[in-house]
């Protein structure tokens, strides 16, 4: 039989693992199977640019449609699969087609956390995740309307910016005492507070949801104060779970994720896992990690297609990330869980650009640049290279930050 | 649709003939050449698309905004026509464009 390696999932984890098992040289049959209908799509768009109109759907492929042609990538989108049989090394699918494989490869990403609202039901009420959901969305935005958006996260945040964009009136209701609380310092969050209210944007937090009403289509949303916030749409933004069932039903051992080991590898020699889906050990924080990024995706993609090929090699990448809101460019590098300082460069008082330094026991552990590239390109650099850096002169402007690491 | 030279590290060259409107990166990335990873798709966030355009092209490629060039400023083995290849459109007029990787891409 022909080498045979089957990707399930049509995510960003699987566009790189195409191209990196040829280019590793995987000579055999490479199936690339997705629930959705539609080609590997970059999602950060679907919040911004996609969003207001700035991107169209085919400017969201990751590769053109010919990048799988030339790669001979048998495409089986819009397609389920329901069974991974370990022992006789074949998938079903949910017509009930069997597909042999010799390795295989889950890029099956997260899914939206879904909170059974009262009302959420009615039309006007989405998340945010898929092309499709977006696309929906469309029907009820609009100059002079109004959302509310529940979930002060980066994806709640970025779409707030994005409805403003389009002359939308928006609320942004969150649980806990501020925005994006479980990802970022104080000083962040008030910042992009402030940042959100001058632009446009009510923001309200400890604010707990009683339900959404409206007799078919979502009229607003009652908060547990008993207020009632008007809305033609509400976007309902509170993280991701990931997609494991496949692979638990299949016997892999599962743990916040699918596990894997320093190799993309899961407890099956034969089946890799890769992207938001894993549960990986991460030597830079040593700590296990299931990340939720492009990034990780890509770098452990590179990493699975390595292993299926027989050129084994470790896993050791620096996590980042990015959020686009207005004019502010985030760029994060690091993880800053876990933080006991934090150092502020320029000023997020007044200002709309400045770098957040996390450390950890005097250990330098993330940053979070607004506006700031030198900083996130510097510190990402000296993070992955195990490089601490002195607080006082991370806060001193006068020093270049080139300078502060060197 | 214009011709794109995309040469790594070792020398060796790959021609592209890419669509006018899309990125060089984009047209790497739908290559599949290897030294231009493209992560942020596009947004000016990740510098993982550094190249070097052929001095005899720099003009064509045009002025990098200020973001780009203070990412630049900060990417591994910087040189005078180190570009992030998600800023440069490509346009008829640069069929025959030569543009290096850096080794630190591969």
């Amino acid at each position: 039989m022909t080498d045979h390696c089957i990707i399930i999932g049509a995510s960003h984890a699987a566009a790189q693992l195409v191209s990196s098992l040829r280019q590793e040289g995987w000579e055999g049959k490479i199936s690339l199977i997705g629930d959705e209908p539609n080609l590997p799509y970059h999602r950060p768009p679907l919040s911004k640019a996609f969003f207001v109109g700035e991107k169209t759907e085919d400017e969201l492929l990751i590769r053109a449609a010919d990048f799988y042609e030339k790669n001979n990538v048998d495409l089986l989108l819009g397609s389920r699969v329901t069974n991974i049989n370990r022992d006789a090394k074949k998938i079903t699918l949910e017509d009930g087609a069997e597909i042999s494989y010799t390795k295989l490869a889950l890029t099956t990403g997260a899914r939206v956390r879904k909170i059974p609202f009262t009302g959420c039901e009615l039309a006007g009420v989405f998340y945010m995740r898929d092309l499709n959901d977006v696309k929906q969305t469309h029907k009820f935005t609009g100059p002079g309307k109004s959302a509310v958006i529940i979930g002060g996260g980066y994806i709640g945040l970025e779409t707030a910016a994005s409805l403003r964009k389009i002359g939308m009136n928006v609320t942004v209701i969150e649980a806990m005492e501020r925005v994006l609380q479980r990802v970022t310092a104080p000083e962040v969050s008030a910042f992009y507070t402030r940042i959100h209210t001058e632009e446009g944007v009510n923001i309200r937090t400890e604010a707990g949801v009683d339900a959404i009403v409206g007799d078919k289509h979502v009229e607003g949303v009652r908060l547990a104060d008993g207020t009632t916030v008007n809305a033609d749409l509400v976007i309902i933004g509170v993280g991701v779970i990931p997609n494991i069932e496949l692979a638990e039903a299949a016997g892999l051992t599962i743990d916040n994720g699918i596990a894997v080991n320093e190799f993309a590898t899961t407890n099956d020699a034969d089946i890799v896992a890769a992207g938001d889906c894993t549960n990986h050990y991460n030597p830079i924080y040593d700590r296990k990690l299931r990340l939720e990024s492009v990034q990780n995706a890509t770098d452990q993609a590179k990493i699975a297609a390595k292993s299926i090929c027989g050129k084994p090699e470790a896993y050791n990448a620096l996590p980042w990330f990015w959020s686009d809101q207005y004019d502010l460019k985030l760029q994060i590098a690091g993880l800053s869980q876990g933080f006991d300082q934090v150092v502020i460069r320029g000023d997020s008082e007044q200002g709309r650009s400045f770098a957040a330094f996390y450390f950890c026991e005097g250990r330098l552990i993330a940053v979070d640049a607004i506006n700031r590239p030198k900083e996130f390109m510097m510190t990402k650099r000296a993070l992955a290279a195990g490089q601490n850096a002195d607080p006082l002169k991370l806060a001193d402007e006068s020093i270049e930050i080139k300078d502060v690491f060197n | 649709m214009p011709l794109i030279i995309y040469k790594s590290h070792d020398g060796a060259t790959q021609e592209v003939h890419a669509e006018v409107g899309t990125s060089i990166m984009q047209a790497a990335v739908d290559n599949g050449i290897d030294g231009i990873l493209g992560e942020c798709g596009g947004c000016c966030s990740c510098a993982t698309c550094h190249c070097y355009v052929d001095p005899a092209w720099v003009a064509k490629a045009g002025e990098p905004d200020s973001t780009e060039k203070d990412m630049l400023d900060c990417v591994l083995d910087p040189q005078e026509t180190s570009r992030l290849s998600c800023q440069i459109i490509i346009t008829d007029e640069m069929d025959g464009m030569v543009i290096a990787m850096p080794e630190s891409q591969y």
